[in-house]
Order: C-alpha cells, then sequence, then structure tokens
C-alpha cells in the first residue's frame, strides 16, 4: 500500500538518521524552556515526545531541526555534530502544526518547492521533479489534486500535503509537531494509521510531538515524557505504562487514583489500615500510593482488603465505575468494574493487585 | 404560496430589530452623511473641474502647455519616482523587522513609524533647512562639498519619504503579523536561503498589501504640500511642485491655470481610489490579512 521512497534503501536497521540529544538546556528571556535535556533516537525509530502545553515538547522537536538555536548542549546527527549546522543543510523533514502550506501555491508547487529551490547544479532536472512530486502524492493518496491550492483542501489532505512537501527532500529525520491536533476524531485516526504503516515501510526515523497519551502509546516504538523542560522518563509505551519512573509520568499516562499512605516503622497504613507494599526504599511519613481503576477490585471484606463503604454506582460503556469511601480516609476513590454485585451503601474490602509508592504529600483533593 | 410568506412575514415584521432604529431617525442619519460629503467633497471637486474648464478647452489645455506648468508635472513624477520606491524598501524593511522577530526596542520602532502622521508636516520640512540648510549643522560643509540638499531636488525627495514613510509600513506589519513566520520556516526547512524565501514566500504572500500601501504612499508623494513648500524654495521651473505650483498660481488670480493643474491631481486622487476600491474588491481578504488559510 505504501511505495517506498527511491534512493531511501530501507534497511532491517531502518533509513534515516540517528539523533543523539547531549544535555540541552534553553530558555527564552527569563523562562526556562528545557533544562538539559539529553535524548538518544535510533536510526529508523518511531518516538513520540509526549507531554502538557508548556513541558518544553515543541521546543526540543525545533532544536532538533536548527529552527532554535539551543543556549547549551549538543544535537548530533550520525554521531556528528549538527550543533551549528543551518536549518538547510539539516535535511530535516518538518511537518509543521498548522502545516504552514505556501498559500499562494499549488499542492504541486508546494511539494515540489524543496527541489526547485535547490542551487542550480544539485538540481533535478523537471521531469525528474515531475515524477517525483508524482510518487509523492502517490503516496499520501492524493494523485489529481496538483492544481489545487491549500484554502481549497480539507484539514486532513492539507496534512498530507505537508508530509509529501517534507519527504519530497528525502529528509534524514521526519519531524512532526503535534500532526493531528486540529484534526477530527475519524480523520485522525486514518492519519494515525497511515503514519504508522508508512514508517513501517520506509523506517524513517521519525518523532512527533502530541499531547495526547494514547496517540503517543498507540504509534511509537518509544515515548519521551516530558515535564516543565526535563524529560521525566524515556521508555516504551509498556514500560511507561507499568513501571511509571515518577508520579508524573504515572498520572500523565492513563488514569490514576492517588491515596496517601503514612508509613511508620516500616509499615505502610492508608486511614490507619495496614496495606502490604513494596517500600522502595520510602522512609516513615507520609508517601503517595498510585492506583489505576482497573487494578482494583471490589470484594468482601476481609483480612487483606482495605474496608470501605460503596457510595454512588455509574455505568460507564465498558462496565461499572463505582465510587468506594476507604475507611478513615476523607475523598472517596473510583473504581472500574465490570459487573457489580454491591450496592449504594453496602460495606465491602478493596482488593490492590498492584500498589506503587512515590514520595510525596496530596496537595489538593483531586 | 405567497399567502404563507406574508404570514410569515407578518408578525416578523410588527417587533423591531434590537439594534434596529425609527426609520425617521435612518432617514435623519443619512441625509446628514450625505449633505456634509456633498457639501466638503462633491462641491469642492465640482468647483475644481468647473474653474478650470470655465474659459472653454483651449485655455484648459494651455496651462497644460506653459513651461513652468511642465517643469512642476515633471518635479512632482521625479520626486513620486524616488520616494515611493526608497519607502518600499525601507516600509519592507521595517514591517518584517516588527514582524517577524523580537528584539529589545521594538516597540520604540513601532511608535517611531507613526511619527510622521503626528508631526505637522511642516515641521518635518523645518528639520531638514535646520539641519541641512546654509546656516544648518551640516550646511557649511555641503557647501564647501558643492552638494545642494535644500532648496533642491535632494530636500524635496527627503521631506517626501519622510511624510510618506508610514504608509507602506503600516499597511503591512499587520499583514505580516497575522501571516507569522510559518511559511518561512517551512521554506527554511526545506532548503531555501533567506533571500530566496523572502522572494517566493514572504513577498507573495503580502503582495496586494504592498501594492495597496505603494498606491497610498504615492497619492501623498504627489500630493504633499507643507514639508516640501518649506524645502523647496519655490523656484518656478526648478523646484515647484504641481502642488506649490497651484498655490503661486492662485495667488497670481490665473484661476484657470490654477484649477487646471489642481484638476490633474484630483484626477489622480480619483484615479487612486479607483484602485483602491477595485483592490480592496478583489483582494480585500489578502490585503486584510485573514486569507483563508
Amino acid at each position: 500500500m505504501v511505495t517506498p521512497l527511491p534512493e531511501q534503501a530501507p534497511t532491517d536497521r531502518g533509513a534515516g538518521s540517528d539523533i543523539r540529544v547531549a544535555a540541552i538546556a534553553k530558555g527564552f528571556g527569563n523562562y526556562p524552556a528545557l533544562h538539559g535535556v539529553d535524548l538518544d533516537i535510533a536510526r529508523g525509530e518511531l518516538v513520540a515526545l509526549l507531554g502538557p502545553s508548556g513541558s518544553g515538547k515543541t521546543t526540543l522537536l525545533r532544536i532538533i531541526a536548527g529552527l532554535e538555536r539551543p543556549d547549551s548542549g549538543t544535537v548530533m546527527f550520525d554521531g556528528e555534530d549538527a550543533t551549528g549546522l543551518r536549518v538547510q543543510d539539516r535535511r530535516v523533514g518538518l511537518v509543521f502544526q498548522h502545516y504552514a502550506l505556501f498559500r499562494h501555491m499549488t499542492v504541486y508547487g508546494n511539494v515540489a518547492y524543496g527541489l526547485r529551490v535547490r542551487a542550480r547544479r544539485r538540481r533535478p532536472p523537471r521531469a525528474v521533479i515531475r515524477e517525483r512530486v508524482r510518487s509523492l502524492l502517490d503516496l499520501v493518496q492524493l494523485a489529481g489534486f496538483e492544481d489545487r491550492y491549500p484554502a481549497q483542501l480539507s484539514g486532513g489532505q492539507r496534512q498530507r500535503v505537508a508530509l509529501a512537501r517534507a519527504l519530497a527532500i528525502e529528509p534524514k529525520v521526519l519531524l512532526l509537531d503535534e500532526p493531528f491536533g486540529a484534526l477530527d476524531a475519524k480523520v485522525r485516526k486514518d492519519l494515525r494509521r497511515w503514519l504508522r504503516d508508512f514508517h513501517r515501510a520506509s523506517g524513517l526515523t521519525t518523532i512527533f510531538v502530541t499531547h495526547d497519551q494514547d496517540e503517543a502509546m498507540e504509534i511509537a516504538d518509544r515515548v519521551a515524557v516530558l515535564n516543565e523542560g526535563r524529560i521525566e522518563q524515556v521508555g516504551s509505551p509498556d514500560d511507561l505504562y507499568e513501571r511509571p519512573a515518577s508520579p508524573f509520568v504515572m498520572s500523565f499516562i492513563g488514569e490514576t487514583v492517588a491515596v496517601e499512605v503514612v508509613t511508620r516503622n516500616g509499615v505502610a497504613r492508608i486511614g490507619g489500615q495496614r496495606i502490604n507494599t513494596a517500600l522502595d526504599g520510602i522512609g516513615d511519613g507520609p508517601s503517595l500510593l498510585y492506583l489505576r481503576p482497573g487494578e482494583i477490585s471490589i470484594t468482601a471484606p476481609g483480612p487483606g482488603t482495605l474496608a470501605g463503604r460503596v457510595g454512588a454506582i455509574r455505568r460507564t460503556a465498558a462496565g461499572y465505575r463505582v465510587e468506594v469511601a476507604i475507611d478513615g480516609l476523607a475523598a472517596a476513590i473510583d473504581v472500574l468494574a465490570e459487573k457489580v454485585e454491591a450496592k449504594p451503601g453496602d460495606r465491602i474490602g478493596l482488593a490492590l493487585a498492584r500498589t506503587r509508592l512515590f514520595p510525596g504529600e496530596l496537595r489538593s483533593a483531586s | 404560496m405567497s399567502d404563507a410568506v406574508l404570514l410569515r412575514a407578518g408578525p416578523q415584521a410588527a417587533i423591531r430589530g434590537v439594534t434596529g432604529e425609527g426609520r425617521r431617525t435612518r432617514a435623519v442619519l443619512i441625509a446628514v452623511a450625505v449633505a456634509f460629503l456633498g457639501l466638503f467633497l462633491f462641491m469642492p471637486l465640482a468647483v475644481v473641474f468647473v474653474e478650470a474648464l470655465r474659459r472653454g478647452a483651449g485655455a484648459y489645455f494651455a496651462a497644460f502647455a506653459d513651461p513652468d506648468a511642465q517643469a512642476a508635472i515633471r518635479l512632482t513624477l521625479t520626486v513620486a519616482a524616488i520616494a515611493v520606491p526608497l519607502n518600499l524598501v525601507f516600509g519592507v524593511a521595517a514591517a518584517w523587522a516588527t514582524a517577524k522577530f523580537d528584539f529589545v526596542g521594538k516597540s520604540l520602532l513601532t511608535t517611531l513609524i507613526d511619527l510622521p502622521f503626528s508631526v505637522s508636516p511642516v515641521v518635518s520640512g523645518l528639520v531638514y533647512v535646520l539641519v541641512f540648510g546654509a546656516n544648518g549643522l551640516f550646511g557649511p560643509w555641503l557647501r564647501a562639498h558643492h552638494v545642494e540638499i535644500i532648496f533642491a531636488l535632494p530636500g524635496i525627495v527627503l521631506a517626501t519619504v519622510f511624510v510618506t514613510f508610514p504608509f507602506i509600513a503600516r499597511e503591512l506589519i499587520p499583514l505580516m503579523q497575522d501571516q507569522g513566520s510559518a511559511e518561512e520556516e517551512a521554506a527554511l526547512t526545506l532548503g531555501a536561503g533567506g533571500f530566496k524565501t523572502f522572494l517566493t514566500v514572504t513577498l507573495p504572500n503580502i503582495k496586494w498589501g504592498l501594492l495597496y500601501g505603494v498606491l497610498l504612499c504615492n497619492a501623498r508623494a504627489m500630493g504633499e504640500f507643507g514639508a516640501v513648500s518649506v524645502v523647496s524654495g519655490h523656484i518656478r521651473g526648478l523646484t515647484n511642485t504641481m502642488p506649490l505650483e497651484v498655490e503661486i498660481l492662485y495667488n497670481e488670480y490665473n484661476l484657470v491655470a490654477a484649477f487646471a493643474l489642481a484638476s490633474l491631481l484630483a484626477c489622480l486622487a480619483l484615479v487612486t481610489l479607483l484602485l483602491k476600491s477595485l483592490l480592496e474588491w478583489r483582494y480585500g481578504h489578502a490585503i486584510a490579512g485573514t486569507g483563508a488559510h
């Protein structure tokens, strides 16, 4: 379905460059956007930069592209220092958040731009350019749209023109800034699948920025989670979900419930009730227990469970969302269950399949 | 069917729109506006042409045969031909700098761009006399090197450039700010150099706004009186532009010649208005910077 690009021989190890970002720091005025970020991206890898707005993910992408100059640190392409390299010489295919198509050029003009602006001795002959644009438009399924202007295209079509334009220069790395952010749900789903298929076929090193954890987990080989200008964790989607390195990663990826825990003499208690959990080096004092709603189950009260009372029960698409007030705790927590036998007001026990303890205190009831 | 329409229209017509005025208020407002326009715009315009043609077409065209009048027309065209391209370059540079970059003193620059609008043209003319005039700051040095600025073409051009500077910059700044730098950045990532990016991406995006600014700038450059009057020295046949020549002819009670020249300026204004309206009608969204993109 996806034709591999000529002049890029996909190998087992993928195509494009490997990228090493070391100790990158960048500030805008007094506002620090990135403090000392390290990231290694292998050749042919598909990596997501995930984080809330203001986390520095777009700044990092722009620094890799060469549109932003870091205050300190280095960017290496294939082991060569590219920090001082001009954006024109980096050969990065950048797809902008709002596409940034040339509004006064046709689709053909947009895709051909990167080839036409080359110095005469490096510029391919007209027939080669035409052939290349045609194959790129085939690739993004926009054959026959050559003479349209960007204003005459839908959001998804513009996005694909932007992709074809970026690919025309045979980039060493494909960079996408919030590629699906401005599209409606159906188009977004199609384009996600298209991007994954394209990456599988071309093996081109690809980095994309997103604030949507589902998108990152679904598409990327590895995800780098950014928060306040730092990388909190880099790992496969499974790693991030199963073994989050910090409370931020835990709560940013997937739904979580945080419960306050007090440890004394090596025994952790919730609302005075003793729980069995690995302490992982947590000392005496308050700490936070992070739970996923699906990893808590409702059973009969008894030893090894947390005693509580059932509150409201609400129907969701997949099952039920049950509010449980744990004895001795102020705030109720949500439990997801496929079936619920208990009724509101019943006393029950909660069995915890997994527990993750992090240092910290609950700041506000969330 | 027409009954149904009437039935539906009936009750609605009785309800007055929230912002709707009474019929009489509307009539009065329109009458005031039309009367004002007629009294202060159409009547003077008509007077210019009526006075110019009072002694017939022969006298009208004879006025243009006068060598001084021809010199004035030539000078005005020369000044505009120098001042407008200069301001085209300055205006694009200033708009580019303020719209696409952040730097210290940017708000000062934007304020300074507006200065020619807020300063009386006579004052700006006077400043050039004080700087470049015979007794001015550089006066002795300029005289020693046989450079004439005041009471010569360079002074008139300088004054005109100053007075007409804001037209192009003012037109382009909001347009370029609205368009942002994403397209330029895209061109850079695709390998285009800075100048090539400007030629192939920036310029095509601003061309209609630029043309609009040039049009206004040109109209003002040809019609400028105050600043030019101070620096020109009113030497007939040498440093008199059309507006200055009109004044002198009028003061000599040579009404037909004065109004004939004035009618030429009026025609220029009308052509400018026409082109401006055409541009607005055809490329309004591109000029205002709200392209459908």
